[in-house]
């Protein structure tokens, strides 16, 4: 038994060191393509020796430093316990929902297969769902905590957008687990392993390209990422919800932003393009189509699907922040509008023709 | 590893039951007085499952799950109609809104 | 379960729905009963009730506390002075809910009381408590309740859409 909860130590303290390392590589990267696209450098200032090692310097060394020395200022007028509160309120959820998402197949060790997924729920939508729900407090309650107008209009509006499109990205799931049939997310990647036609890789974009770009708008809006930014609209309300904050926390509040968008990649990957599948690589070697075969022992086909989990993770990482630089801000009865009068009716439009085709294929 | 009998749950679903009913009778803000109730039914459903899981029937979580849909349905109506008397009446104390007493 | 676990559970349990009924601040009331949803839930996933802890954090925790909480933003409610009633009341309102809480323990709480014993049953059958085992049982025996329910929630999303509009003046 305490072998079992070793591993699982493992696979949770893996994960979790990955995400919080991408997050701040995201920082980085943001920085640098926002530069690129505008033309112009971008930080370099950062360097131990005239060595900037790519960034590396500046995001891992200089930027959580900077955060971590500055003075935590609290106004005197705010909530103290709930103002404390909050940042780790907003980042419990994201980084629990990565408990869920499988970053491989199975790992053999000795006699035995290590499942490469921290929880092995079979409600593991669900728990993503609630977990996204549970979202929603750390926007309320630093916006109320920090009893001051604009960041309760920044709270206020938050959360009203996270609910909202939170109705849309359940609905583009459950058309999701129409297709599959399970709400396991490794049992969702494991069937995205079946060749279409003898050839083609059966991915999830394959098959419900609506509910993608359904569930890419929803997880976009709930990151609070721009184009969706009015909560912490930076031109209108200075820094919404997490005005007052300072120091550590705001560093929270940073991290809980690039964090999600990592979750929404993440999950996007899984549901969508196959997850930790490289088409035609089967448990023991790629299997190609005209039937030539390459076998590959065990543990390069494990470090293989790993690899190309975060291939396709960064991919969608970059995607969204490049996004961030092309799109205009949408103004909040827009905003309110795309979600209510555009992806809600999509979306229960794309379920219900997803039980017709499902039930003319089958019967 | 001993077995938590089933009367250990019934209890504290009592003892919950009992707390939000002592809720909804001494506190004077409605909101309060509504998550009182949204206690006392999430009591009923502790107790629902206990049972459910006792008899091996799944009546019991479908009977939840309605529970559940049905106070999702009050505290929407319930909250809108707080709004409205706020509006109103500008004050949310039980004690104030007394137009309809005799 | 394991009575260690179950003790500790049912402490925080009390306490987080002490807090909701006697603190003064209604959003510290609200957080206190997210806290007691929340510990429902994780006491309904060792019951093997899975869809239901489920449901719980996403429909309860997760959607009718964040409305509760909205409100309460609103309304901008602060922290409440005069939120309880008078000493008198409260007096008596806590003895009538503890002869209550004596009698439901004495009468229907007791071993001779439940019929059906009071063990748990043993192990339950395999996939007891997951999605295709409510749904079963949702889909064929309550159909009918089920579809009312849907027409129920819609009325209730009209009535308070038309309760909470502003009037246009």
């Amino acid at each position: 038994m305490w072998i079992e909860v070793l591993i699982a130590l493992i696979k949770a303290s893996a994960i979790v060191g990955m995400i919080v390392g991408l997050a701040g590589m995201l920082g980085w990267v943001e920085r640098k393509g926002s530069a690129l696209i505008q033309d112009r450098i971008g930080a370099n200032r950062a360097s131990i020796f005239g060595f900037a090692g790519a960034g590396l310097i500046n995001t891992m060394m200089a930027d959580p430093l900077k955060f971590f020395t500055k003075e935590d200022i609290v106004p005197a007028r705010v909530d103290r316990l709930l103002h404390t509160l909050a940042p780790c309120v907003a980042m419990f959820p994201v980084l629990a929902t990565f408990a869920v998402i499988p970053f491989g197949d199975v790992l053999q060790v000795g006699e035995r297969s290590i499942n490469l997924q921290v929880a092995p729920l079979n409600i593991g939508i669900l728990y993503v769902l609630a977990m996204a729900g549970l979202a929603v407090y750390g926007v309320v309650l630093a916006g109320w905590a920090s009893n001051d107008r604009l960041s309760l209009l920044g709270g206020i509006r938050g959360s009203a957008q996270m609910i909202s499109y939170e109705v849309g990205m359940g609905l583009s799931i459950v058309a999701m687990v129409m297709t599959y049939g399970t709400l396991d997310l490794q049992a969702m990647v494991r069937a995205q392993g079946h060749l279409i036609g003898g050839w083609l890789p059966a991915w999830g974009v394959l098959y419900q390209p609506l509910a993608f770009l359904i569930f890419l708008c929803a997880g976009i809006a709930e990151s609070k990422r721009v184009p969706f930014d009015l909560p912490e609209g930076e031109s209108e309300l200075v820094s919404g919800y997490f005005t007052e904050y300072s120091g550590i926390k705001y560093l929270m509040f940073f991290m809980t932003d690039f964090i999600e968008i990592a979750v929404i990649a993440g999950l996007i990957t899984t549901m969508f393009f196959g997850g930790w599948q490289v088409p035609y690589l089967m448990r023991d070697g790629f299997h190609f189509p005209g039937g030539a075969a390459v076998l590959l022992p065990q543990v390069i086909v494990a470090v293989l699907q790993i690899g190309s989990f975060m291939v396709k993770v960064f991919f969608f990482c970059w995607f969204q922040i490049m996004i961030r630089w092309t799109l205009p801000r949408l103004r909040y009865d827009t905003l309110m509008r795309l979600g209510w009068k555009g992806l809600l009716p999509a979306a229960l439009l794309n379920i219900l023709a997803t039980a017709v085709i499902a039930l003319a294929v089958q019967g | 590893m001993t077995v938590v009998p089933i009367t250990w749950y019934l209890i504290l679903g009592a003892i919950l039951f009992t707390i939000g009913a002592v809720g909804v009778l001494i506190r004077r803000n409605v909101i309060v007085i509504f998550m009182s109730i949204e206690l006392m039914l999430n009591a009923v459903n502790l107790v629902f499952v206990a049972f459910s899981r006792q008899l091996h029937s799944m009546d019991g979580q479908v009977a939840v799950f309605f529970v559940m849909t049905v106070a999702a349905a009050e505290a929407a109506v319930g909250l809108a109609v707080i709004i409205a008397m706020f509006r109103n009446r500008e004050t949310i104390n039980a004690d104030e809104l007394s137009l309809l007493r005799w | 379960m394991n009575p260690l676990l179950f003790g500790i559970l049912a402490l925080l349990m009390i306490a987080s729905a002490l807090g909701v009924v006697l603190l003064h601040s209604p959003v510290r009331s609200a957080l206190s009963l997210v806290m007691t949803l929340f510990l429902l839930a994780v006491t309904f996933l060792f019951l093997d009730a899975y869809l239901v802890a489920a449901l719980q954090v996403v429909v309860y925790a997760g959607a009718i506390m964040v409305l509760f909480l909205f409100v309460i933003m609103l309304l901008n409610l602060q922290a409440d002075p005069q939120g309880m009633a008078k000493v008198g009341v409260r007096f008596a309102a806590v003895l009538l809910a503890s002869l209550f809480l004596l009698a439901a323990v004495r009468f229907f709480v007791a071993p001779a009381a439940l019929g059906s014993g009071t063990g748990m049953g043993g192990t339950p059958p395999a996939g007891f408590g997951s999605v295709e085992a409510v749904a079963e049982r949702l889909f064929t025996h309550s159909l009918f309740a089920f579809e009312v329910t849907s027409v129920l929630l819609l009325v209730a999303i009209i009535g308070a859409v038309v309760l909470a509009k502003r009037k246009l003046v």
